[in-house]
């Protein structure tokens, strides 16, 4: 039987700047002096302050949390390529970016803390708050992309992230599918970090690669190495500028890999080897990118130090003021179940709050 | 004389006033545009809004319902239809764990006024999945509101409300109804109130609660009771499932002393269920007799052959009257 080749597709691999810190000078973005030093100081912090929660939570001060440790590249940088007028819709593993969208430190901590008023943002943006359900939120980055095409604005995109776990689920796909016959600007990062908590990519999905699953969709898929600062931005700024033109959706596939544990309550020896932990050590973002900015004279010891030292300053100064905050209505939740009064719903208000055993009784910060 | 509508026709003139009132007003679902949907709701939209705002979706509700949820957070006021009421659950999933909580999650701070709109109930012969009422189901996500209309009027009314509401609301439009009856719709919009039951008629010995396509057989019930056996029924049209308004209930039971619940659902943990937990709850002790409740049966919703065994009906209703007013 003769067969006739109808399609033929390929999968590429960006790179920009590599694990020795070496520069691929003609893919270089030429971020400028001031965003390269924004980039660094925001993974910087990113790392820092997941540190500092990963050990508040084993000192019962802070509830699970997901640290975000490895991932530094893979997020600051499309953070660094998106403007205010972006949309930002995440999950949960993006605690540096998320600081660079504008979400304050303070209100990052009550969210981890297992406060809603850590969702309530200072300054309403585009960053759409963490959801725990993985893949649900990229229908809604897909929605937002079509209202900004029905709106006709054309400095604008959505970036939408998820994990490599999440291309499992329906909601993805049918998100991107959505995404590529309504031809609307969204930029799709699957930061594939190869564990959905104990399952390896490869009993995730049996693509070979997960950008590959854009030519399904009739768009174009692409994998960075994400742990490649330098690459993750060229990658996203070049998806957005295209999804601002008119050319619809991208799909980036982030390579890089959760160095850490799923959540503070996971132990992840039980399901990887020390070994492999440590090859992807050696893939670390956050030197590699420091190399490249004492490449280009714009960092050094004393910057590291100066840094070091403000980072501290900032993560104390949030700590302890998300420690002394409280005095919260512990009703605040029957405020916001409809956006209209319920006579029901003020009835069981009235008798939670007569069932208190005194007040403030529940709103504090205890473990 | 202001024009008589059908159901369909009502839904249809509501979404072409509030699209025109309004051009954030988007519709979404399958089949809606050039085809005008199943049941033609969407008739002529299509032509008049374009494919822009009379969005055919790929075959997917997770993806309809997810991707409406983002168009609300972008400020749209997406009006999805889902084909038939079956297949609502393959989005539950947004609805339940997203549109629902948006809300309460940011304090208030992101929302998602959207509606979601959808056939439901036996009674069309249609096949499995086209004839459930799952109403308390989806009246049991805190977040959502639930609104049942039981005519061309007050359909036409109560969806432009859920336009216009801030909440996620589910607009369940009895197919049965779709069809069945004409009534005077007056040309000027008219805007309905949720959360709000309606007293069609008053009585004083025995209130009886319905509201969708239960309201046809409770209206003939209510019409033989008085005329055979001179009971004055006061019949109140509930329409909004949630939230849910106690309060007229329970001041008609007060005063009749006697209740039945006409529903098409399953009885167990059903709006039935909830209302006479309501009725014990403020006014136990002016009932006269236990709250009667006809439903559907626990049972998977049958296949059409059996559909009309399953639901209430006339007899069913006036044998649970006598039974009220006999105790």
């Amino acid at each position: 039987m003769p067969l006739k080749e109808v399609a033929k597709f390929s999968v590429s691999q960006l790179q920009v700047l590599d694990e020795h810190g070496q520069l691929d000078e003609k893919l270089d973005p030429r971020l400028s002096a001031a965003d390269a030093v924004r980039l660094y100081e925001a993974m910087s912090l990113g790392r820092e302050v997941d540190q500092r929660l990963v050990r508040l939570q084993r000192q019962g001060r802070m509830g699970t949390c997901p640290p975000c440790t490895g991932h530094e590249a893979a997020v600051c940088a499309p953070a660094l390529a998106m403007t205010d007028r972006d949309w930002f819709v995440g999950y949960y593993r993006e605690l540096g970016a998320r600081l660079m969208r504008g979400d304050s430190l303070e209100q990052s901590l009550h969210f981890w803390h297992g406060h809603e008023e850590g969702n309530v943002q200072q300054q309403p943006g585009r960053t759409l708050p963490v959801t725990a359900i993985v893949g649900a939120q990229v229908p809604h980055a897909v929605g937002i992309a079509y209202a900004m095409k029905y709106r006709r604005e054309q400095d604008s995109a959505v970036v939408s992230f998820f994990g490599d776990g999440a291309t499992s689920q329906g909601d993805v796909h049918e998100a991107m599918n959505f995404a590529a016959v309504w031809q609307v600007p969204v930029v799709f990062i699957c930061v594939n970090n190869q564990w959905a908590i104990s399952h390896p990519r490869e009993q995730q999905t049996r693509s070979e690669t997960i950008a590959q699953k854009a030519i399904a969709y009739g768009f174009e898929g692409l994998q960075v190495d994400g742990n490649d600062p330098l690459g993750m931005y060229l990658a996203t700024d070049r998806a957005l500028q295209r999804a601002r033109e008119g050319g619809g959706p991208t799909l980036i596939e982030a390579l890089t890999y959760r160095l850490l544990m799923h959540t503070t309550a996971d132990d992840p020896r039980r399901y990887r080897s020390d070994a492999e932990v440590e090859r992807w050590w050696k893939r670390d973002p956050l030197p590699r990118m420091r190399r490249y900015l004492e490449g280009r004279a714009l960092w050094g010891e004393a910057q590291q130090e100066a840094l070091q030292e403000r980072m501290r300053q900032q993560i104390d100064a949030a700590v302890n003021a998300a420690e002394q905050a409280g005095g919260w209505r512990p009703d605040v939740l029957f405020d916001h179940v409809y956006g209209t009064p319920d006579p029901e719903i003020e009835a069981q208000r009235r008798s939670f709050l007569g069932s208190l055993p005194r007040a403030g009784a529940v709103d504090g910060h205890g473990a | 004389m202001a024009p008589k509508l059908t159901m369909v026709e009502a839904i249809n003139l509501a979404l072409r006033q509030e699209m025109e009132r309004d051009d954030r007003v988007v519709l979404l679902g399958e089949d809606i545009g050039i085809n005008e949907g199943v049941f033609r709701v969407t008739a002529g939209l299509h032509t008049a809004f374009g494919a822009e705002r009379v969005i055919d979706t790929p075959l997917a509700e997770s993806g309809i319902v997810g991707t409406a949820i983002g168009m609300a957070l972008a400020g749209l006021r997406p009006v999805i239809e889902i084909q038939f009421a079956g297949f609502v659950f393959l989005g539950f999933g947004q609805l339940e764990g997203h549109a629902a909580r948006y809300r309460s999650r940011t304090l208030g701070q992101w929302t998602v006024p959207l509606v979601l709109r959808m056939p439901y109930g036996a009674g069309i012969r249609a096949h499995e999945h086209h004839s459930e009422s799952r109403e308390a189901t989806l009246a049991g996500v805190p977040g959502l509101k639930v609104v049942i209309p039981s005519g061309p009027r007050s359909a036409r009314a109560l969806l432009a409300a859920a336009i216009r509401d801030p909440d996620p609301v589910i607009f369940m439009e009895p197919a049965q109804l779709y069809r069945a009856f004409r009534e005077e719709v007056p040309e000027e919009p008219e805007v309905g109130v949720l959360g709000r039951a309606h007293v069609e008629r008053t009585g004083s010995d025995v209130t009886l609660v319905s509201w969708g396509a239960m309201m046809l057989p409770s209206r003939r019930a209510a019409d033989l009771l008085a005329r055979e056996d001179g009971v004055q029924v006061e019949l109140i049209d509930v329409q909004s499932i949630a939230p849910l308004d106690t309060a007229t209930i329970v001041e008609s039971v007060a005063r009749t002393g006697r209740c039945v619940i006409v529903q098409e659902s399953p009885r167990s943990f059903s709006l039935a269920s909830e209302i006479v937990a309501r009725i014990n709850d403020q006014v136990l002790l002016q009932l006269e007799a236990p709250v009667q409740r006809v439903s559907g049966y626990d049972v998977v919703t049958p296949f059409f052959q059996r559909e009309r065994l399953y639901m209430p009906n006339e007899a069913r209703i006036i044998a649970a009257v006598g039974q009220a007013l006999a105790d």
